[in-house]
């Protein structure tokens, strides 16, 4: 018993191994960030909203809530059809596929914003066809709508997937068998059990969208009250000498982004589903 | 080597045999009842099918094959050829020597954090969990500025910094720095994932058996860990060759110095020099499929070890 107790018991070595690790991450991670609100609060509330009030950086922050929030809705629902395809729809090529809906995590956001730049832009045949019908995908609010869903693409997938693999499909026989209709069945079986999946998904892709900078920087073409959005126009002050504004954009982004994280992790705990 | 394929087979034919046959209906009843299915969602299936390979190829088949024809539009030897310029082979050798250190200081870090987080308790727990896994939920402009607001110019530990004659903005430690926050959460979470599914009943039986807790950890929690943590690794290694916001802040992409991979081509697109642009994207492009493809095995060897 003393030796069991003894092996969850950390060890002096593991410790002080430990105790490295943890401040390790207080350093790295706990202090700049302090250092970020610190410079951004410094002047109390009313200087930190002087700072963002300017046109520049509401109308760049307003792109960036309405963009992420377009995506966040557009990827809850077609990231779950996805899942939902890529589960139950066996067809020629449904693992490639599966496998794909990865890729853009491996991908450089930098490079996937070229891609989309090179596929849409003026200059390519895509981008051609469009611009005969007057869309205008590149340097536009719709490009970055585009490479947000790009970036945040395999968020809501990978979330639905694991709970609808879950599901026994015995309560689907079920339903089915006692006269529910597929949309019913649907609606009582599975709607239940993916619903949180989806939101945290959801919730996770306007998080990452609000912060997307790499992709963003390609597409966009960064264009003041056109394109420009908030985490560019952070960049852009940080260029142009003014950290402090900067500092204001990025504290009032930072809380949206960690309260955002942490209902989803929230959500995630709760439903027991794990590995956002 | 055979148990471990015996292992691996029992795995695949439980894989097999679960899930599918239930879905199969189970009585001549239930046959009946589907194929009298009411017709409102009769066209349900190719629609959705429909849809989502639209929106699949739109968003990210088409982008990944635009650029493949517009690498070989441009000429790919051409491409490659910029490459060689001495700043290319710099950038590129720098985000490797990154990505390196990346790897190495989240392989030690990561597990060992993991497993403060997962098998020992102590205050202060759940909040060193949160914090590792935070770097995920913030732009990475943002991480550059804190370390610009930090240990920049008029930053909170200028001081000390230019005291101790150290070069840390728009130098390597910079980047290094950005290169370690945006990559922490990856073996953390990785590694916690597999030591809570694992429990801890090895480790306790190695413990009862007289092993001490490093033998444990090296003969027990190491060899269970070990996909997780390469799969941790992996995506450590995506990420810091794919990282752009952050070093772009912290390093200022000077030729030569402090470019990496992708700010290199950020500034190629800017000065217009496509065939470098194209050059490096393609580099990148293939190490992150070689990445993802590694992921991918990795994943299913992990699923398959479940028996799930």
């Amino acid at each position: 018993m003393s030796r069991v107790a003894h092996a969850l018991d950390a060890g002096r070595t593991q410790k002080v191994i430990g105790a490295g690790a943890g401040l390790y991450v207080v350093l790295l991670v706990a202090l700049p960030l302090a250092a970020l609100v610190y410079v951004g609060l410094s002047g109390g509330l009313s200087v930190l909203w002087q700072e963002i009030s300017s046109p520049v950086a509401r109308a760049a922050l307003w792109l960036t809530v309405w963009t992420s929030f377009v995506v966040a809705v557009v990827n809850g629902f077609l990231g779950t059809a996805t899942a939902w395809v890529l589960v139950r729809y066996p067809f020629p090529g449904r693992s490639l596929l599966s496998a794909l809906v990865d890729l853009p995590l491996a991908i450089p956001t930098l490079v996937a914003g070229m891609m989309l730049a090179v596929l849409y832009g003026a200059g390519s045949f895509a981008g051609g066809v469009l611009q005969v019908f007057g869309i205008e995908l590149i340097f536009a609010p719709p490009g970055i709508v585009l490479a947000l869903a790009f970036v945040t693409l395999p968020l809501v997938v990978r979330a639905v997937e694991p709970v609808l693999l879950e599901i026994d499909p015995a309560e689907e026989e079920a339903a089915r068998v006692l006269g529910a209709s597929p949309l019913k069945t649907f609606q009582t079986v599975h709607l239940p059990a993916i619903a949180p999946a989806a939101l945290s998904g959801a919730i996770r892709s306007l998080g990452r969208a609000l912060g997307e900078f790499g992709s963003i920087v390609v597409v966009a073409g960064n264009i003041p009250f056109k394109t420009l959005t908030a985490p560019v126009y952070v960049y852009g002050e940080i260029e142009s000498g003014a950290p402090r504004t900067a500092a204001a954009m990025s504290v009032v982004l930072l809380v949206v982004a960690l309260g955002l994280h942490a209902i989803a992790h929230a959500i995630e705990q709760r439903t027991g589903s794990r590995r956002g | 080597m055979a148990e471990s394929t015996e292992i691996e087979l029992q795995a695949v034919a439980s894989n097999e045999s679960l899930p599918r046959p239930a879905r199969a209906s189970l009585s001549p009843l239930a046959v009946e009842l589907s194929t009298e299915a009411p017709n409102e969602l009769r066209w349900g299936k190719p629609v959705l099918i429909t849809v989502v390979l639209t929106y699949l190829f739109a968003v990210l088949v088409g982008p990944v094959l635009a650029i493949g024809y517009e690498v070989a539009a441009v000429g790919v030897r051409e491409s490659l050829t910029a490459l060689t310029a001495p700043d290319a082979l710099a950038a590129l050798r720098m985000s490797l020597g990154l990505t390196a250190i990346a790897a190495a200081v989240n392989a030690l870090v990561g597990t060992a954090l993991a497993i403060a987080i997962v098998r020992h308790r102590f205050p202060g727990r759940a909040a060193l969990s949160a914090l590792a896994d935070l770097p995920l939920a913030i732009s990475p402009v943002m991480i550059g500025l804190s370390f610009v607001l930090l240990v920049g110019r008029d930053g909170l530990l200028e001081a000390p910094i230019v005291a101790a004659g150290v070069k840390v903005l728009f130098a390597f430690p910079g980047l290094v720095l950005g290169t370690l926050f945006v990559t922490l959460p990856f073996t953390v979470r990785e590694v916690a994932y597999v030591l809570e599914e694992i429990g801890t009943s090895e480790e306790e039986a190695a413990a009862t058996l007289g092993a001490s807790p490093m033998q444990t950890f090296f003969r027990v929690t190491l060899p269970n860990i070990r996909l997780g943590l390469s799969y941790g690794l992996l995506m450590t290694v995506a990420r810091s060759l794919g990282e752009f916001g952050a070093v772009l802040v912290l390093g200022g992409s000077i030729s030569n110095e402090t470019q990496t991979a992708t700010t290199f081509i950020h500034d190629a697109i800017e000065e217009r020099k496509t065939a470098g642009a194209y050059g490096m994207a393609l580099v990148l492009a293939l190490l992150s499929v070689a990445l993802w493809t590694a992921l991918h095995v990795l994943s299913t060897r992990q699923q398959k070890l479940r028996g799930r």
